[in-house]
Formats: structure tokens, sequence, C-alpha cells
């Protein structure tokens, strides 16, 4: 898929994402936002999957570790074909394979659950651990909130990927900057990062994470690399591409009303 | 060794003569084991391999071995990661640090999503002895039985730990087992069947059932020895399996000698006792009384000093069991 395909799968899966937390009335749309292009690269460059057969053995893996976005892998795995567009409206509703943290045993291509932050990364260094046993080809891929990093568990994972030179792994860190409370530097720092992820013995790449030809160089450069896990620290913007979500954290974790949403839709088009 | 030949289990039951082994043992025989037949078994530890003796298979299969460091959050989720690639993990630590520390490690990424993931916790109960309250484990029954799709197993003995082990590597999905670190008297034999999730009776009896699982099922027995001499008939259940509870032979139980005692090296509260009082005030309401720590913290001292210090003993049992058998005739 091109660079303009993609980046009209990242236009998609915005406009599902405030269709979901709208129909929904609760969800998390800025953190959602903010990956929009790391997923959608992954899910339509990337990865190696087969939607219609998400058991396949030879396919890589993604674990969502911050679980809240949900809704931004939801709308890749619809766009990608796991499943019928038609479930996204039902997000958060009873009874819906669309909970509001992901779960693996609810949605098709959903790997993992998760919604209690900080452990998603030590799963993808579990699962890269055993498919490097075997030799198999499956990479393991991992997305984590730049907030989330405050979890001591992330350094634990990062800690172990190292040590166990685990190259078949990537982390991806949705680095936009705000949690719930505010700035993340302001409510308990985590700079400089590119160097702490380095002094864990990874790769790290650092690129604008709204730019699709910045991440499809930047999973190509990681696929390649032989000795370590590879972090890539993406530049984003929490709520992009909605200007009045743009940047402020009280998006993190509330829907659009109606007016907010015909107004997000219309500057989605 | 004298045998009952109807339950295979050891009888002549004298604490000075019996054959004594931790449970742990018995679980790193079953590892090497499972290490032979089942190439999808690893095992992981929290530098405790020397202790929990996981380090005997890291020493026969060092490839399928991993040593994670003192992070045992990380342990328990990469181990469930490592069940989604296809493995059979096999996590080890003591108790505390497992049930305790990883808690929601357990709950969120492993039970949520019904994870494949064994998880071993050595050194529960008093019986750790010297090292203190903050080593033992008083609470994981407790913290593992009130999680969606787990298991809790704890062996009787060495034995049944290493047959509990096998067991477990068949189920799909999380287990935990609980295990010691002091010998504990071998009351099992090879021969004794080991059925998951059935409860194994010991001694049969028709004036109070004594349900207990661990270290005092042999108390158990020794304290039914002791009534007996009282004329007190009493029937022996080892509930190994702690959940899924065998609700069945405790609703018998119940029905047959209308009084029971509960016997656990664990907290009271929202323990095994506990796990048995549920089935029975739902199902047929009788009196119980319950032998457990009650609401304290353990200390260091010796494993048996402890266990007296804290009414664990087989005459702590023969106390409730006059108790719950008093309290029928009063409510008849």
């Amino acid at each position: 898929m091109n660079t303009e395909n993609i980046k009209n799968q990242a236009r998609q899966i915005r406009r599902d994402i405030i269709e979901m937390t709208y129909c929904a009335g609760s969800g998390h749309p800025g953190g959602s936002l903010s990956s929009a292009e790391i997923m959608a690269v992954l899910y339509f460059h990337t990865l190696q999957h087969q939607p219609k057969d998400p058991g396949w053995e030879g396919r890589d893996r993604f674990y969502l570790s911050k679980g809240h976005a949900c809704p931004v892998l939801y709308a890749a795995l619809a766009e990608a074909g796991y499943f019928d567009r038609s479930l996204l409206k039902a997000f958060r509703h009873l009874g819906s394979q669309l909970q509001g943290h992901p779960h693996r045993l609810k949605t098709p291509g959903v790997e993992a659950s998760s919604g209690s932050l900080g452990q998603g990364l030590s799963l993808a260094a579990g699962t890269a651990l055993g498919l490097k046993m075997d030799q198999k080809p499956g990479r393991v891929f991992c997305l984590l909130g730049d907030g989330e990093l405050q979890e001591g568990q992330v350094w634990e994972a990062a800690m172990a990927a190292g040590h166990f030179k685990l190259n078949n792994l990537c982390a991806i860190v949705d680095h936009n900057n705000l949690q719930i409370d505010g700035p993340v530097e302001k409510v308990m720092g985590i700079e400089p990062l590119a160097d702490k992820w380095r002094a864990f013995r990874w790769q790290v790449i650092e690129v604008d994470g709204h730019n699709i030809q910045h991440l499809i160089r930047a999973f190509d450069f990681a696929r390649g690399i032989k000795d370590k896990p590879t972090v890539i620290l993406a530049r984003t913007v929490k709520g992009r591409g909605v200007s009045f979500m743009e940047n402020r954290a009280e998006w993190h974790g509330r829907a659009p009303n109606k007016e907010e949403y015909e107004k997000a839709m219309a500057e989605l088009k | 060794m004298k045998q009952n030949n109807k339950y295979h289990l050891v009888t002549d039951l004298n604490f000075k003569t019996i054959e004594q082994k931790p449970t742990r043992f018995g679980y790193a025989e079953a590892l090497l084991e499972l290490g032979r037949v089942n190439p999808d078994v690893v095992v992981l530890d929290a530098d405790l391999a020397k202790s929990t003796l996981s380090g005997k298979f890291q020493e026969k299969y060092p490839q399928r071995f991993f040593d994670i460091g003192i992070a045992e959050q990380n342990m328990l989720v990469m181990a469930g990661g490592l069940s989604l690639a296809g493995k059979i993990p096999f996590v080890n630590t003591y108790g505390v640090f497992l049930a305790g520390r990883a808690w929601d490690q357990i709950r969120t990424s492993i039970c949520y999503g019904d994870l494949n993931v064994k998880i071993i916790g050595a050194h529960g109960g008093l019986s750790v002895g010297p090292d203190g309250a903050t080593h033992q484990a008083l609470e994981e029954i407790a913290l593992m039985r009130v999680l969606p799709n787990m298991r809790v197993i704890v062996p009787c003995d060495s034995n049944q730990a290493y047959k509990a082990t096998l067991e477990a590597a068949k189920i799909k999905g999380p287990v935990y087992i609980r295990l010691g670190r002091e010998p504990v008297p071998v009351i099992t034999t090879d021969k004794t069947p080991f059925h998951y999730g059935k409860a194994q009776t010991c001694r049969q009896g028709k004036d109070v059932t004594i349900f207990a699982c661990g270290l005092m099922v042999y108390l158990s027995l020794v304290a039914a020895e002791k009534l007996q001499k009282k004329g007190i008939s009493t029937r022996v259940i080892n509930l190994h399996t702690v959940k899924p509870i065998d609700k069945k032979a405790v609703i018998k139980a119940a029905k047959e000698t209308r009084c029971i005692v509960t016997a656990e090296e664990h907290q009271l509260m929202a323990g095994f006792g506990s796990a048995v009082a549920e089935v029975v005030s739902q199902n047929c309401p009788v009196p119980m009384e319950m032998v457990g720590v009650r609401d304290t913290f353990g200390e260091s001292g010796q494993p048996w000093e402890l266990l007296k210090k804290y009414h664990l003993m087989d005459g702590d049992i023969v106390k409730a069991a006059e108790k719950t058998i008093r309290r029928r005739r009063r409510e008849r």
C-alpha cells in the first residue's frame, strides 16, 4: 500500500475513533487519535498478518499496552478486515465484542488483554523470547503511552528485553506529552527518554509519529537490527486531526457530544 | 512403611519415624519429567532458583530456563507472553512475591486473558520458619481463588506435589500450586491416586469431617487418631484442589457427619476454610469450626514452634472437632 493510501486509512481510523467514542458516550479519543498513523502503518504496511486467519502461525503480533487507546486498534482491525465495521458502533455497549479495554477472548485480532498500564511490554518480551527460541519468523510490536512509562514494570521489561537481545521486538512510544492530570513532564518527568532506553540496551529511533514515510522507514530499519530490541519514539500530538482536541489533556478520556461529533467529523472529511 | 490399601496411604503416622520431605522436592522431580516429555515446557525464576528448586530444571535444560532477575511483575507477564508463543511456562518464586506483589499482573494479563501459565508459589505458610512474616505467605489461597479462570492446588506432600505438577501441565489455563519449604510427613505413596478437582478421602468417619489441605492433612489424620481414642469417628478429606472445589464431596460430608472442621496453614479470612464454608452455608448449613491463622502476621521461629504458637497443631484440630460436635448436639 502506498503512502497516500495509508494516509487515507489513518483518516478513516480517526473518523472511526470519533464515531465509536460518540456512540459509546465514553472512551479515550485523545491517545487514540495521536496513534492513528502508527497503527495505519503497522496494519497496512509493516505487520505480516492474515485478517481472515487471525491465528496464522507465521504472523507478527501486535500488543496494545496502552489499552485505553483501543478505539484506534478496533478501527485498524475493522479496516484491515478482522471483523465487520458495523461492530464499531457497539463499542463499550453491553454484550459487545468491543470491550472498553482490549480483551483477547472477545475480539478477533486482539492478541492481548490490557488496560492496567505497564504490562504490555513484558507480554511482548515474553512472546518475542518464545518465538526466538523456536527460530520463528514472527516479530512482536508493542504500543505504549508516554505517561505509561512511569510504571516501573515497563523498565523491568525493558531490562529483560535488552538482556535477552530480543531483536524481534519493536516497541513504539506514542509520545504525545500529555496524561490525564496534565503534561507528562509536569506530572512526573520521563526525560531524557532516548537516553533511558539506550541505557537499557535498546536501539532508539526518533520519528515524527504522524509522518507515514518516517514511520515506514523506522519499522524497516528496526527489522534489520540483529542484536537488540528497538524502540521507536514517535513524537505525536494528542487529539491529532480534530482541532479542538489537539494538545488538550481533557480529551484523554471524554467522548464528544453531538455538536462536537459533527464538528470533528467535518474536519476529518 | 505400612499402607492402608483402600486409600493407598501411609498408616503409621508416628512423627519420629514417618518419612519427611518438602513438597518442593516432588515438584522439582516433576519439572524434570515434564522437561523430558514436553518440549514446550519452559521455566522462569526470579533469582531464587536454588531455593524453589527450579534450578534442577535449569541444570538439565538450560535453553528452556530463564532467570528474569528480581522482577516478579515482569516475570509473570513475560510468562504470559511465552504462553502466547505456544510455551507452557512454570513461574517460580516465593508465594508472597507471586500472589501478592504480582497480583494485578496475574489478574489482568494472565487470568483475564486465560493464559496458560503455571504459577508455583514456594514457601507457603508459617512453616517457612526463621525468615519471618515477610516471607511466610498466608494469603495466597484467598488472593488466587478469587480470580476467575484461576485454579488453586495445595498438595499435601512431596508425592502429591509431583502428581499435581504433571496434572497442571495438562490443564489449559492458569494454575497456582502452593508449595512449602520445610520437610513434611509423606502420607501418600506412588500408588495413591491424584484426581485434579476431586476430593481425596483419607479416612472414613461418621461423627465429624475434617477438610484440610497441604501440611494440615497429616495433622488432621493424627488428630483423627486421637479423636478415635475418645470414641469419635472422624472423616478426613484432603481438598488438594481448593479451586475448583469439589462441591459434591463437601455437601456429602456435611449431610453425613452434620458438622465440619477445616484446617489450613493460611489466614482464616477468605482462605481455604472460607471456600468450604461457602459451599456448606449455601447447600447444607451445619456447625463449622475453622483452624488457621487468625488475622495476624507470623514471626521468626522454627517451623513446628510456629505451628504450635499459632494453634495449627493436631491438638488444635481435636479441640475444634469436639467443639463443632458439641454445637451440633446443642442444635438438635
